[in-house]
């Protein structure tokens, strides 16, 4: 794979196209099959501008997402790809960034990672040699500096994006606007959110970031995702720390009763009231679906809340075209001479 | 990204003495070591790493975070500010963030803090801070 790989640079390109870019979550591959990565990408392709595939999501083993973005690469879907601190040190940090770029991977999700406590090996030694902040830097100083944490030049150097997570739900709720302000000082290029079902503490949330400039300066797309049954609401409320599901939905969901129909349209239903209340927040770039294991349910979803992607070329005129702040500040900074916050890579000097 | 503490300029010729004999600068942070180390852990429950950041952390050790993050809390913090791997334990991040804010020097704990080096762990920081004990700057071919 070369740098002429079509799917390449869709993403950013969407995010600078200053339409409201959608993006979703596939799980890896949970077995030997290439074709389960192939099919479950094709469920969603068509609703969305790239795919994000978690590393080990809640510290449970699958496939490395380097192969299975690879697999989504192949098939013309532009992969960001999770990568976690919890089971690299800086070593394999940088190899796996540099063997992502390899194989047309450049988008890099920088997280932490789930705790193994979580997970299905609770045994194991949890890595952290590096954290999510100190990851975006490592990724922007091996693209932009073309050199390795040790000084050792790159050559070529990878052409990475590297973006972050933030999670408004978490305490302390004060400090989290000024803990994203820290990975948009470590370079980091786009920020995808944890999963919204309380708006309220969103909206508080998005207010202290637009006091910080922080949604001028980098894409924030807000997590979504549909809820498949009651106890499916129960389980994320008291089994996922830092997951806020609100009493109410947990109610709508007990009223929608057992039938699976039923309640997994109230679900959905849910979900899309949820983006059409968030469109009302100043300062979002787009949405981040994470329909977890329901793929199927992304393209429901997508007809319902009129999501469409801002990169498809049968993209219709509709009301909400008008450019976010941060596109708009986007766009200007791709403008030639201008900061190098979005510049050609082929620009960069030898 | 290398880990580089500014000396306090009135420090600064004790820095450059140490600097001029690594040798005894060793010996100095061998002995100083234990001494420093087990007053930290009586007094912030110090991990010793080496290359101490309590005065930014609002006096709180960082690398009593089961995730040793050193640039603020994670995602998993639970609603009752504990920690989501030690549910009995506040979050680390939760109380340094409380503690810090009261500070003077409150921006310090904004500043983005670069990769440990593990070689420093266990050896005294304020040595460590006023000389290096390990050069970066091996060149490969």
């Amino acid at each position: 794979m070369n740098s002429s790989t079509p799917a390449r640079g869709r993403f950013e390109r969407a995010l600078l196209s200053g339409r409201p870019v959608v993006t979703c979550e596939i799980s890896s591959s949970d077995g030997a099959d290439p074709e389960d990565v192939r099919r479950r990408g094709r469920l969603v392709r068509d609703y969305v501008d790239a795919v994000n595939v978690p590393d080990n999501t809640s510290g449970v083993v699958h496939a490395s997402p380097i192969s299975s973005c690879a697999i989504l690469a192949q098939e013309g879907i532009d992969p960001i790809m999770h990568m976690t601190c919890r089971d690299r040190n800086r070593l394999a940090l940088q190899s796996d960034l540099l063997s992502a770029a390899l194989l047309g991977v450049r988008n890099i999700l920088c997280l932490s990672g789930d705790h193994v406590i979580h997970g299905d090996h609770p045994q194991a030694k949890p890595v952290y040699d590096l954290d999510s902040t100190q990851l975006v830097e490592l990724a922007i100083r091996m693209t932009r500096e073309g050199r390795y944490l040790s000084g050792r030049e790159i050559k070529p150097p990878p052409d990475l994006f590297p973006g972050s997570a933030e999670n408004p739900f978490a305490p302390p709720y004060d400090f989290r606007p000024l803990r994203l302000a820290k990975k948009v000082q470590a370079g980091t290029r786009f920020v995808q959110t944890q999963i919204v079902f309380n708006v309220e503490r969103f909206a508080e949330f998005m207010g202290g970031v637009r006091d910080l400039g922080l949604d001028r300066k980098v894409p924030i797309l807000a997590g979504v995702a549909p809820i498949r049954s009651v106890k499916a609401a129960r389980f994320m409320r008291d089994e996922v720390p830092g997951m806020e599901v609100p009493e109410p939905l947990i109610r709508r969901m007990e009223q929608a009763g057992d039938k699976k129909a039923r309640r997994e349209d109230e679900g959905i239903q849910i979900c899309v009231e949820i983006i059409e209340d968030l469109r009302k927040v100043p300062g979002l770039a787009g949405f981040h679906l994470m329909p977890i294991n329901w793929q199927s349910a992304v393209g429901e979803i997508a007809r319902r809340a009129r999501l469409q992607p801002a990169t498809a070329p049968e993209r219709t005129p509709c009301d909400d075209t008008a450019p976010t702040p941060v596109t708009a500040a986007l766009g200007a900074a791709s403008a030639p001479g201008s900061l190098p916050l979005l510049r050609d890579p082929q620009e960069r000097g030898p | 990204m290398i880990q580089t503490e500014a000396v306090p300029p009135i420090l600064e010729p004790v820095s450059r003495l140490l600097r001029r004999h690594p040798r005894v600068t060793l010996q100095l942070n061998r002995a100083v070591a234990p001494f420093e180390n087990s007053a930290k852990v009586l007094l912030f429950s110090c991990n010793m790493c080496g290359q101490c950041v309590l005065h930014e952390t609002g006096f709180t050790c960082p690398m009593n975070c089961p995730k040793q993050l050193r640039n603020g809390p994670c995602g998993g913090v639970r609603m009752n500010g504990h920690c989501e791997v030690k549910p009995e334990m506040m979050c680390v991040w939760t109380k340094a963030e409380r503690r810090a804010r009261r500070l003077p020097w409150w921006s310090e704990f904004l500043r983005i803090r670069p990769p440990l080096d593990w070689r420093r762990k266990g050896s005294s920081a304020i040595i460590n801070m006023l000389a290096p004990p390990f050069e970066d700057s091996k060149e490969r071919p």
